[in-house]
């Protein structure tokens, strides 16, 4: 099996401000290779061009320069070639409250992509592998949910439901954008280790973009940290995280709130204040002392 | 090792991952809108138990008082634009006495030219629909193509699509109505109803322009792309059914205005030849001067029956606006639990004896403030 | 529309808590509050809810979407909206100068005093807490005038700038508008506001959720700072338990409108007891532990709290 390629990636955004344009380079010179069953995590903070990345394999942006090879061959922009690449290549997108149409059941959210990429024929077989897709992500019954509408479902429920649309066409690459950051954090786990499970099954390249290092460690072969568009670190993920190279990377884990490190920001505080010498005197005293 | 390890534990989370688990925690967000997590709430818990039937009834525009009325005015009308006309003479039939009062034999009199005012009326319902109906159709397809394919695709086909937009909607409606109308030397009513329809589009299709735009950037439309879904699809099946509500809207609004541009041309005599509608029959008082001589059953009864139609109408939309704009919907509901809420908040009171301040004087509470105090 | 049964067990403590407790003070006990919102059918947002917190401490609000959390804080501040009401229960301050304010029962000009002087809060999401057509500097100046009506434009000026500087703000800032600043800066600006007055509670909901986590430690360590300068309490809300065992000294985990599980931040990372704390902890990978660590005791998801 063949591996999703990036290859020098680039993207600018013109900003118009009146009669002014500049440009902001999104993304400079990515390059990375996904192979099947692995997973990449892609690491950076808000602005980081990791979202323009994910969105450019999933073709929904134009990359300004550099290509995107599936199988060692170039990927098509438009056609029929187009179908064919996200047949191979899907995506899990961030807000399942929004990647969802709130006018459509969920059953036609599945049946779409099964019809279009022709993986079943007729009706009766499209349900069944609907109701067989519901099941691979814990949506039972499955008839039950099929029938719901968007907002009838929990948050985590729906982003089931989204990796159930995503992986309808057989997909081989999987780009998944923040896929738990909009969920609540007892579900996160859950909805994760689906996603592994199902990679297992199916042999999926995952792509996964995130801001949180803790879940890009457990869950990633390889971690990429971005920083304003580029690239600035990258290696294995136990690599990165424990031995971090860049002082980016070094920034962004000791900013990651540690549990293990309770107290310890209270007792750097206090370290800090009295070097300077201000101590906890309690200046609030004079203060008003009536209610009025 | 590692591999193992993580692949074990993996394995054994997600056996468990039942969505059953997420559905207790993951709840609705309470604290922010109450009113609407109620209903959602609802909503939840009736998509479970109410055959499909019900649900679709239930998202229905909820029967207020606006709409009942709304819509009995505006089918009373529909039903004697079609009815009517088997009931009464021949609306062209001049062999009455003519300019008679309202009687038993002319229930509104008659005209000027012996012509019975009632069975001018029924057929006149049927013209003054007709134009407002093809006027109205006319009117959300140019809207639609100009608005939601400028709006989705973007770019140079936007900037082309809308300058026509642009254009449409700053000439002046009625000069250039009246420019086409007296330009054209046998005006139908079909070819008013065109004029109209042409003329009435570009305000819709700057709203619909503006609809798709922010729709096309929804996620759900990205990963109808992501799936390979084709535009035309993507607009029909995707877009389109969330406007609906604002299309209905618009088409009912298109209509009004169809009726109303017909009613202004056939008043100034630019209207259809060989046709009765309400327009031609106010026409028609005017020249035959009904003011001056008080034949108020000539044209108080057309002019009544376009307010009406217009009021039955905008009614309508009235309560389609409610239903895309829940915050319209739920607002009555929000103000009668806040009502509720205030009137419950005054039995609740403190059972603490305080001051004007707020400071609590009971005994029991002296003893803990000095043992504060004394600490 | 009856009144809650005050049969519902106390969350999960253990002996130290209380003993760490003995030696504090309190600042402001809240008791068996019950919140409502009067919809239909009426929902029960907090439930017989009892809380103190004492002088100079941070207390984690933790919990998830829904769980009443912020009604809650809203509901000890008296700043709740109808339909949302406080059904039972009471409020108590305890100020400074010893005497006890029943805040359930404050009205009008009383409690507009009281609420920023006394309790002060930080909301989520800075963008929409500023007023975007006024400067920073109108905007403290208000607070500043409407509690403190004897200052001097002079004083206001020279406090403005002095409340900058204490949350890491250029104090040239002071003219810029909200949309001037970056998020950081905006949360740090509401956070200057919320001082302005001194108060004894400051109650910061969610007050870096939105931000990235570089941005956030700044902002974590300057409420750090600043607690240790002046003393203030803190009720900080969240759903990030992680980042609650870093900086508070005890924690309240928050489900379904009840406190469960009531404990110092030492106990709840060591020894959680109910098993909703222990799947919210479990909910958090450990970043440099074990591979596969994230799983502390057992299945994760069999805590069904």
């Amino acid at each position: 099996m063949g591996s999703l390629e990036v290859r020098n990636l680039t993207k600018d955004f013109t900003i118009r401000s009146g009669l002014k344009r500049s440009k902001l380079r999104a993304a400079n010179d990515i390059n990375f290779v996904l192979e099947p069953g692995k997973t990449i995590a892609i690491v950076g903070e808000s602005g980081s061009g990791k979202s323009t990345v994910a969105r450019m394999i999933a073709k929904l942006e134009q990359p300004t320069s550099g290509d995107i090879l599936l199988d060692g061959t170039s990927s098509a922009t438009r056609g029929r070639a187009l179908v064919d690449y996200r047949h191979q290549v899907q995506m899990v997108f961030q807000d399942p409250f929004a990647s969802l149409n709130p006018f459509h059941t969920v059953e036609h959210h599945l049946e779409r992509p099964l019809k279009l990429h022709g993986v079943t024929r007729g009706a009766r077989e499209t349900k069944e592998q609907t109701y067989e897709l519901l099941e691979r992500v814990n949506l039972t019954p499955a008839n039950v949910f099929a029938a719901k509408k968007p907002h009838e479902m929990s948050g985590g429920q729906r982003q089931r439901v989204a990796i159930a649309r995503a992986l309808a066409p057989g997909a081989r690459f999987l780009i998944a954008d923040e896929p738990v950051s909009m969920l609540d954090v007892s579900i996160r786990l859950s909805v994760l280790n689906l996603l592994a499970r199902l990679q297992r099954e199916d042999n999926l390249g995952v792509l996964y973009i995130t801001h949180d290092l803790a879940t890009a460690r457990h869950f990633s072969d390889e971690i990429i940290v971005m920083l304003r568009g580029n690239i600035v670190e990258r290696g294995p993920s136990d690599e990165v995280i424990l031995n971090p190279r860049h002082e980016y990377t070094e920034l962004l884990l000791a900013a990651a709130p540690n549990p293990s490190n309770h107290g310890k920001l209270r007792s750097e505080v206090r370290a800090d204040l009295a070097s300077t010498g201000r101590g906890s005197q309690d200046p609030l005293a004079p203060s008003g002392t009536s209610v009025r | 090792m590692d591999e193992s390890v993580r692949e074990h534990e993996l394995a054994k989370s997600t056996e468990s991952a039942s969505p059953r688990d997420d559905f207790a925690v993951d709840g609705l967000p309470l604290e922010e809108q109450p009113a609407t997590v109620a209903f959602a709430n609802t909503a939840a818990v009736a998509a479970r138990e109410i055959p499909v039937k019900r649900r679709i009834l239930a998202n229905l525009p909820r029967r207020s008082p606006k709409l009942i009325v709304g819509l009995v005015l505006t089918f009373g009308i529909v039903l004697f634009g079609i009815i009517g006309p088997f009931f009464v003479q021949d609306p062209k039939f001049s062999g009455n006495p003519s300019l008679q009062p309202p009687s038993p034999e002319h229930l509104l009199g008659t005209t000027q030219l012996g012509y019975d005012v009632l069975a001018q009326l029924a057929y006149g319902a049927r013209g003054s629909l007709m134009v407002g109906l093809i006027a109205g159709i006319i009117a959300v397809v140019l809207s639609l193509a100009f608005g939601i394919v400028a709006g989705y695709f973007g770019g140079w086909t936007d900037e082309f699509l809308s300058l026509v937009t642009n254009i449409m909607l700053v000439i002046p409606g009625l000069p250039l109505i009246i420019v086409i109308a007296s330009y054209v030397p046998s005006r139908t009513l079909l070819l008013v109803a065109l004029v109209l329809g042409l003329t009435g589009w570009a305000g819709s299709a700057v709203v619909l322009r503006s609809q798709a735009k922010s729709l096309r950037n929804r996620d759900y439309v990205a990963a109808a792309r992501v799936a390979g879904e084709k535009p035309v699809r993507i607009i029909l099946v995707e877009i389109l059914p969330n406007l609906l509500p604002l299309l209905a809207a618009q088409f009912l609004f298109a209509v009004i205005l169809g009726i109303l541009g017909e009613a202004g041309l056939s008043y100034l005599g630019l209207g259809p030849v060989g046709s009765i509608t309400w327009g031609t029959m106010l026409n028609e008082a005017q020249l035959g001067t009904a003011l001056s001589s008080g034949a108020w059953w000539w044209f108080i009864p057309p002019g009544a029956l376009i307010a009406l139609l217009g009021c039955g109408l905008s009614l309508i939309n009235f309560s389609i606006d409610e239903y895309i704009n829940p915050k319209l919907r739920l607002a009555p509901a929000a103000q009668r639990s806040v009502r509720t809420a205030r009137k419950a908040g005054l039995e609740v009171t403190s059972n603490r004896n305080v001051n004007d301040d707020g400071v609590i004087i009971d005994a029991e509470n002296e003893n803990e403030n000095a043992k504060r105090v004394g600490e | 529309m009856t009144m809650i049964p005050k049969t519902s067990p106390g969350p999960l403590t253990s002996p130290g808590h209380d003993r760490y407790v003995d030696a504090l003070t309190p600042v402001l006990t809240a008791r068996n509050v019950s919140i409502e919102y009067e919809v239909t059918p009426p929902v029960h947002a907090v439930k017989n809810v009892s809380l103190t917190l004492h002088r100079g401490e941070i207390l984690g609000l933790a919990g998830e979407s829904g769980c009443g959390k912020t009604t809650f804080a809203y509901g000890l501040n008296k700043l709740l909206k109808p339909p949302a009401l406080m059904r039972a229960g009471e409020v108590i301050f305890h100020d400074e100068s010893g005497k006890d304010i029943d805040v359930v029962s404050l009205e009008g000009d009383n409690l507009r005093a009281f609420r920023w002087d006394k309790i002060s809060m930080v909301f989520q999401g800075a963008m929409n807490s500023l007023n975007p057509v006024i400067s920073v500097r109108s905007q403290l100046f208000d607070v500043l005038t409407t509690h403190r009506p004897n200052m001097t434009k002079k004083q206001k000026v020279a406090r403005s700038r002095e409340l900058l500087t204490l949350v890491g703000v250029d104090p040239d800032r002071v003219n810029s508008y909200a949309h001037e600043l970056s998020g950081g800066m905006r949360q740090r600006v509401m956070i200057a506001m919320a001082l302005a007055l001194q108060p004894q509670v400051m109650i910061m909901d969610e007050p870096t959720t939105a931000l990235d986590v570089v941005v956030q430690r700044g902002i974590l360590r300057e409420v750090m700072r600043l607690r240790e300068e002046f003393n203030f309490a803190v009720i900080f809300i969240t759903h990030d338990l992680p980042m609650l065992l870093e900086i508070s000294d005890r924690i309240a985990v928050m489900l379904r409108g009840e406190i469960v599980e009531l404990d110092t931040s030492e106990a709840i990372y060591t020894k959680p007891q109910h098993p909703y704390t222990q799947k919210l902890l479990a909910s958090f990978p450990s970043l440099t532990g074990e591979r596969g660590d994230f799983v502390r005791t057992g299945d994760p998801a069999e805590g069904r709290g």
